[in-house]
């Protein structure tokens, strides 16, 4: 009955409207170690259509990460599993999938950038070897034809001379050119999907700011739909459609980009836009989100952010909040969300 | 070595190292940065060019002894006959070497007795390191069940005394014939088996860790991500990044089994007359090394300079893999 979804046929006119691509829904994902269970993710949910850019916003810890490999199918198991919940592409369950046919998506369907370039790439193999060999593995091309491609591909994503620099080896790259040479590897084979990891994070600001334009560039050119994985809300006002806010392994809220700057739903959100530095506040402090990330271990009952929240009552200890509809395609995990809401106007 | 460095302008550089990476990694097709920039470090340094001239050396007697001996092959005792007359005499013009208590020509034994010494050496260390590459490899990168059952089976060897593990080995075994064709009668096999069952668990437990490193690193999650196969994530990603201080150790280890072999010819379980080996002769010798100690000095020579030369070998790849010391 299973259907090998990696050998259809991609859709013609990738550019027409928008398909649904990617639904997780409800996904769990702890870490047994040996002195506790880590509960990294805690029902996550969200859906990504084609030509869509989805930011998964969170400070370190919060899950973002874990939930991205569990996605790829590349967490680390054990200590890590998948307890529940599911992860749907183009419809297809990939947690039941064969791990063959699973393995026919990562790389082809679904790519996936990583945080630190360097790192991540293979320092024996020059880079037109390892751009070269997502050819060779899904498209069983030849070494000199993929060779070809690699050149392709690096001028793509605008190295320049990209012809010579083929040959040369991870550590002879700038750390931004490396990032390119990433993404090139991940678009290789015109995948629907791409994860970026923290793309930016070990960069400086300007090359940072490159390399998201470049992203966004060639998603709008290929409609994909990317998933950007950070913590910069910077990086995310300029390239994302939506965002989902997560905060101890769960969304706390999810809406459009330009929402969410304008009227945060959420306590947490909205602190985590008052510590933005601003031009503006100059010679002010700067507001903080005053104590520590939970620990995962023991994700505080009710409201997991009510040991933080300035606006917490007595019943923020005791009960979680519902996922509440704030309005059309807009979600808070709050309890006093109108309050919330309100306070911005 | 960084000195050198310094002092060569080529390599000071970006451009220049590009240059020299790229024309190296052109070489044979396989392209590894590391490889070649070891290999370039590996070629400015002396005590490579020593060690790597006696070896070759060494390889070329042992592969075409006759070369060396003007055709004379001390096997043949029908053709060149040793004459009791010439028992022990020392070395003179004509016999470089001096004579043997047979009264055979002592050069050409020592000549001939490179052969089996090298064989052995060599072939044990290429078994012992196929057998930690796969043993290694593979418990490292499954882990769980697989792992805890390969290093139990692996400490248990590493427990054995090498030395003593081989003299019991080669007294027990006389004799016996396994697979069927290769019958355990002392010869250069016989050595050859007793010193790699005692000898893989150090490379074993060395590639082991090696690959525990490598396989958490972030390129290869990346490649995994990218839709890499187990097997090409440990034959492409982890095998080339891990398998360095083998190498080094390997080589160091040939040095090691050639001494090793000459300790248990010496004590008389290794190899058996009428084979002819360095560890074999230095045997014969040690009755009369005040009364002929040329006897000794010649086979222990050849096999002290073949030993310090891999274990030298052994050090200068070792500085070459290392980035650190550059």
């Amino acid at each position: 009955m299973a259907i090998d979804i990696s050998d259809r046929p991609l859709p013609a006119d990738r550019a027409g409207s928008p398909q649904l691509l990617l639904e997780v829904d409800n996904l769990h994902v702890e870490f047994r170690t040996r002195d506790a269970v880590v509960k990294a993710v805690n029902g996550l949910s969200y859906s990504l259509s084609s030509g869509e850019t989805l930011a998964i916003l969170g400070e370190s810890g919060s899950g973002k990460s874990v939930s991205a490999q569990a996605v790829m199918g590349i967490l680390d198991s054990p200590p890590g599993f998948v307890t529940n919940g599911t992860i749907r592409y183009r419809g297809e369950n990939m947690l039941t999938m064969p791990e063959d046919q699973r393995r026919k998506i990562r790389g082809r369907r679904i790519a996936m950038i990583f945080q630190d370039a360097l790192s991540s790439l293979n320092p024996v193999f020059t880079v037109g070897d390892q751009i070269g060999e997502m050819f060779r593995v899904h498209l069983g091309m030849s070494k000199k034809d993929s060779r070809v491609k690699a050149a392709e591909l690096l001028d793509r994503v605008r190295i320049p001379s990209a012809k010579d620099r083929v040959k040369d080896y991870p550590h002879q790259f700038s750390g931004g050119m490396r990032q390119r040479v990433m993404i090139a590897m991940a678009l290789s084979l015109d995948p629907e999907i791409v994860i970026a990891d923290e793309p930016t994070t070990a960069l400086d600001v300007t090359v940072q700011a490159q390399i998201m334009k470049l992203l966004s560039d060639l998603q709008q050119e290929m409609s994909m739909g990317l998933i950007l994985i950070t913590h910069d809300l910077g990086v995310v006002a300029d390239v994302a459609d939506r965002i989902e806010v997560m905060y101890a392994g769960r969304v706390v809220e999810e809406a459009d980009v330009g929402d969410i700057y304008a009227r945060p739903a959420h306590p947490y959100t909205e602190a985590l836009l008052k510590s933005i530095p601003r031009v503006d506040m100059k010679g002010q402090a700067l507001s903080t989100i005053p104590g520590t990330p939970p620990n995962l271990a023991r994700i505080p009952a009710g409201c997991a952010f009510h040991p933080r929240c300035h606006r917490a009552q007595a019943i923020c200890a005791t009960d979680e909040p519902e996922f509440a509809q704030v309005a059309l395609g807009r979600r808070s995990r709050c309890h006093f969300w109108p309050e919330v809401l309100d306070a911005q106007r | 070595m960084s000195e050198r460095d310094v002092a060569d302008p080529g390599s000071a550089t970006p451009g220049a190292t590009s240059t020299a990476t790229a024309q190296v990694g052109g070489f044979g097709g396989r392209q590894a940065s590391l490889t070649a920039d070891a290999w370039r470090e590996l070629r400015r340094n002396p005590l490579f060019i020593f060690s790597g001239a006696i070896i070759v050396l060494m390889l070329t007697i042992a592969v075409f002894p006759a070369l060396f001996t003007r055709g004379v092959d001390p096997r043949d005792k029908q053709q060149f006959p040793c004459l009791l007359q010439n028992t022990v005499a020392r070395p003179s013009a004509d016999h470089w070497f001096g004579y043997d208590i047979q009264g055979c020509d002592y050069y050409s034994r020592v000549i001939y007795g490179a052969r089996p010494s090298i064989t052995i050496g060599v072939v044990v260390v290429a078994l012992s390191v196929i057998i930690a590459v796969v043993v290694g490899t593979v418990s490292a990168f499954y882990g769980g069940l697989i792992d805890t059952v390969f290093s139990r089976v692996t400490d248990v060897f590493f427990g054995i005394p090498f030395i003593l593990g081989a003299i019991v080995f080669l007294s027990a075994i006389q004799g016996v014939e396994i697979l069927g064709f290769i019958t355990l009668d002392g010869g250069v096999s016989t050595v050859v088996i007793a010193l790699t069952v005692f000898g893989w668990t150090t490379l074993t437990r060395l590639m082991r860790s090696s690959v525990l490193s490598a396989k958490d690193m972030d390129y290869v999650q990346a490649a995994r991500a990218l839709g890499a196969s187990n097997r090409r994530l440990m034959v492409r990603h982890i095998l080339p990044n891990a398998i360095t201080p083998v190498i080094v150790y390997g080589t160091v280890s040939v040095g090691l089994i050639i001494a090793a072999e000459a300790a248990l010819s010496f004590l008389g379980v290794g190899l058996r007359a009428p084979a002819i080996s360095w560890g074999l002769m230095i045997s014969e010798s040690q009755l009369r090394i005040t009364t002929s100690p040329h006897l000794l000095l010649f086979p222990g020579l050849f096999l002290s300079a073949t030993v310090l030369a891999f274990l030298m070998l052994g050090d200068a790849v070792r500085d070459a893999f290392d980035p650190k010391l550059r």
